[in-house]
């Protein structure tokens, strides 16, 4: 019963921690008054959208998202150089553009997104689509001479990590 | 002017030569490639990189000067969440446009990928 309750009043209780700490920032100054505030946000807006979004996402690991971003933003940083130095230094002729299909162990939605915006993220990579079972992702690379070491690389670094974070 | 406040100035100024000249290669990279799909490739590169290094030298000023903002984090954190939706949906209107005669490897299961989809 009471479980439900809570259910109810919180139906996204990292989205409401989320929605405190974004009006904090986005009023860049910690008072009282803004944290009360935020925290009235934090509760109204999940209740209002809870219709949108029924499901809760399960989150078994989520300390493991804290180091998950910090790969991301090394990988960001190193392939931004990578990416740099085959846009200035090497002609269109020799890149070796190719697609690449990445079959998906994840099942739900959430994992599936932060895997696609994680690929775009990384520069030399671009998702581009979703297969229509929503078992297979379609990413383009922009020098791949061989794209089954992009889609191991992919799977072991970022999606084995998001499924220990989502299952 | 102390030792302190000479460092935090060189740093700020190496970020925003860094963010700088990242953008500079997304543009560059823009102008350069010759095919639609690496074409796209450029951008990402200069919104996540090149505006990170401006950002991050805008907070390094804010905090050397006295009072800090964190607004730039939140900057940040909108443009790497809606980055690679703005990717996916111009792939998306390049496949669309390359239906007919598409060189895309066929997924593993049979029904094909969601923009082809007719469902």
């Amino acid at each position: 019963m009471s479980q439900r309750l809570a259910r109810k009043l919180l139906p996204h209780p990292m989205l409401s921690t989320m929605l405190v700490v974004v009006w904090c920032l986005l009023i860049n100054h910690l008072s009282l008054g803004t944290v009360v505030f935020g925290a009235i946000l934090g509760l109204l807006i999940p209740i209002s959208t809870a219709a949108y979004w029924p499901d809760r996402p399960k989150i078994t690991r989520p300390w493991r998202l804290v180091s998950y971003m910090g790969i991301v933003i090394w990988d960001i940083v190193v392939a931004n150089v990578q990416v740099a130095m085959i846009v200035l230094f090497k002609r269109n002729a020799d890149m070796a553009p190719n697609w690449v299909v990445i079959p998906l162990e994840l099942r739900t939605p959430e994992a599936i997104t932060m895997l696609a915006g994680t690929i775009t993220l990384t520069p030399g990579t671009v998702s581009a689509d979703l297969s229509a079972d929503g078992a297979a992702l379609l990413v383009h690379a922009l020098d791949a001479p061989d794209p089954d070491a992009v889609r191991d690389e992919i799977k072991t670094r970022y999606e084995r990590r998001l499924k220990e974070i989502f299952e | 002017m102390t030792g302190g406040m000479m460092l935090l100035d060189l740093l700020v100024t190496l970020l925003l030569i860094a963010g700088a000249g990242f953008m500079l290669v997304g543009s560059y990279g823009l102008l350069k490639l010759d095919q639609p799909m690496k074409r796209l490739h450029a951008p990402t590169k200069a919104s996540t990189l090149g505006v990170g290094s401006l950002l991050m030298a805008s907070m390094v000023d804010t905090f050397a000067t006295g009072d800090g903002s964190l607004h730039e984090l939140l900057v940040l954190a909108f443009l790497f969440v809606t980055a690679p939706i703005t990717g996916n949906f111009i792939a998306k209107v390049h496949l669309h446009r390359q239906r007919d005669d598409n060189d895309l490897p066929p997924p593993p299961a049979e029904e094909g990928w969601a923009t082809h989809s007719e469902k």
